[in-house]
């Protein structure tokens, strides 16, 4: 029991001197700049249009998890659920020289990417599915990026304590060839637990960027002035990396 | 009382430091989602090989529940952690500390040299071995340096998604993403054990000697 409380101590201790060091300025740079590390190590080695494994439709998980919002009751969500989504639109906006506002049937009918890939969660699950929609580069093509564009900003429907969700991305990941506005899961429309009507696929990073329940695309400059700066709702609320391949 | 160059004792004091916070903040990543499953993929109790009891606090950095603060530790820590394990594996060959201290020879395989050296290790007798290691202390070393610490890194590339477009095969080596992720965690408590026999094994056999000996390098001069 003695040795207990000395281990118990001599834990507190490093404990309590990790988070000094963390919440010192030099600390929390130091902690953010090793994702960066990461993230040009990953770039150093991984070729930009390098695919994440894809498997056999045979390898479908007989149930796909949702974490987060999985019935999202806030603003018209529920109303467009009851519409069966007829009314659902997607715009694509911002830093684009052509402005597009998309239904469901035009989403429908441009060339379709399917894909059947692993989703990974970063609390450390691991589901797969079969993923049905357009690339993401055909739409920002058609809206036509304008140079000053560096982020794709994914806009969400859903209200999570108090915040509306939202994602970003770089280029290099929008226009990675697996990067497809997701419509169906499994050769049917998307559950709501799974983002009904629309959700992202950005296969080479964890599951907090494939944001549901789509509304909005909008290419930006800088995410500074999005929502509190961090590129993310997780990364705002929670100081998730920004960079979830990790 | 063996002797220790620098480069060692420089990576022995900073690899401690990294696998400790690594090992914390780790059991703080364990604790968002306590099953281990085999294969690709895995998402409920029923197809879990392993629940994991949930780590309290005080055993885990930041020291409250905080997947994202744990993540950042973890993700930095990794650095210094694999760097440094490359840095000493070159080092140990160069310096030919692998060579010499590290590599069996065929007669410490016999099951009665083994027997031997168990017997010996049982009566806290550790100074018995041809060279500046024993038989048990070699297999040990070995374990850890060339098994336990490189697979911790290469379990920890396989599950990270942005590496996988590059590295996919050996995900598929190792059986799938969930199967390297158990494995990781396998590694980690693997590396628990040899801690703690070898903190035991310190106490045992003169801590101040060997302590001074991983600090400055040991009382006489190094040849």
């Amino acid at each position: 029991m003695k040795r207990r409380g000395f281990l118990a101590a001599a834990g507190a201790a490093f404990v309590a001197g990790c988070n000094k060091v963390a919440d010192s300025d030099a600390g929390a740079r130091l902690l953010s700049a090793a994702e960066k590390w990461h993230m040009g190590a990953h770039r150093l080695l991984t070729n930009r249009e390098a695919l994440a494994p894809e498997y056999p439709r045979s390898a479908v998980s007989p149930f796909f998890r949702g974490n987060g919002s999985a019935d999202p009751q806030n603003g018209d969500y529920p109303r467009h659920v009851e519409e069966g989504f007829a009314n659902w639109q997607l715009t694509v906006a911002g830093l684009v020289r052509n402005p597009l506002a998309l239904t469901l049937d035009n989403i429908r009918r441009l060339p379709q990417r399917t894909q059947v890939t692993r989703h990974d969660c970063v609390e450390g699950w691991s589901a797969i599915g079969e993923w049905t929609g357009p690339q993401l580069s055909l739409l920002l093509d058609e809206a036509q990026l304008r140079p000053e564009a560096q982020f794709i900003v994914f806009r969400c429907a859903d209200n999570l304590n108090g915040q509306d969700y939202y994602e970003s991305v770089d280029l290099i990941d929008a226009y990675h060839p697996q990067t497809i506005v997701a419509h169906s899961l499994n050769g049917e429309p998307l559950p709501v637990r799974n983002g009904a009507p629309l959700r992202m696929r950005i296969e080479r990073q964890l599951g907090y960027k494939h944001a549901k329940y789509l509304t909005a695309i909008e290419a930006v400059a800088s995410l500074d002035d999005i929502g509190e700066g961090q590129g993310g709702y997780w990364e705002d609320r929670a100081g998730y990396q920004w960079y979830a391949g990790i | 009382m063996t002797k220790h160059v620098l480069s060692t004792r420089i990576w022995h004091w900073l690899n401690l430091l990294c696998v400790v916070v690594l090992f914390m903040s780790g059991l703080t990543i364990s604790n968002a989602h306590r099953l281990l499953y085999w294969g690709d993929w895995g998402f409920d109790r029923s197809q879990a090989w392993l629940e994991v009891p949930r780590f309290p606090d005080w055993m885990t950095i930041p020291g409250y529940y905080s997947l994202a603060v744990a993540r950042d530790w973890h993700i930095l820590m990794a650095w210094p952690f694999a760097v440094g394990l490359l840095f000493m594996w070159i080092a140990m060959l160069v310096n030919r500390h692998f060579k010499r201290d590290l590599t069996t020879s065929r007669r410490e395989w016999r099951p009665k040299a083994i027997w031997r050296d168990i017997v010996e290790h049982a009566k806290l007798n550790f100074d018995h071995g041809e060279g500046k290691y024993n038989f048990l202390q070699k297999l040990a070393y070995g374990l850890v340096l060339g098994l336990f610490l490189p697979m911790m890194v290469f379990t920890g590339i396989a599950i990270s998604p942005g590496m996988e477009p590059t590295f996919g095969w050996f995900v598929d080596l190792l059986g799938g993403r969930q199967s390297a992720r158990s494995l990781h965690f396998i590694f980690a408590f693997a590396i628990l054990g040899f801690f703690i026999v070898h903190v035991a094994l310190v106490l045992l056999s003169g801590p101040i000697g060997q302590m001074r000996a991983m600090l400055t390098g040991g009382s006489t001069h190094e040849a």
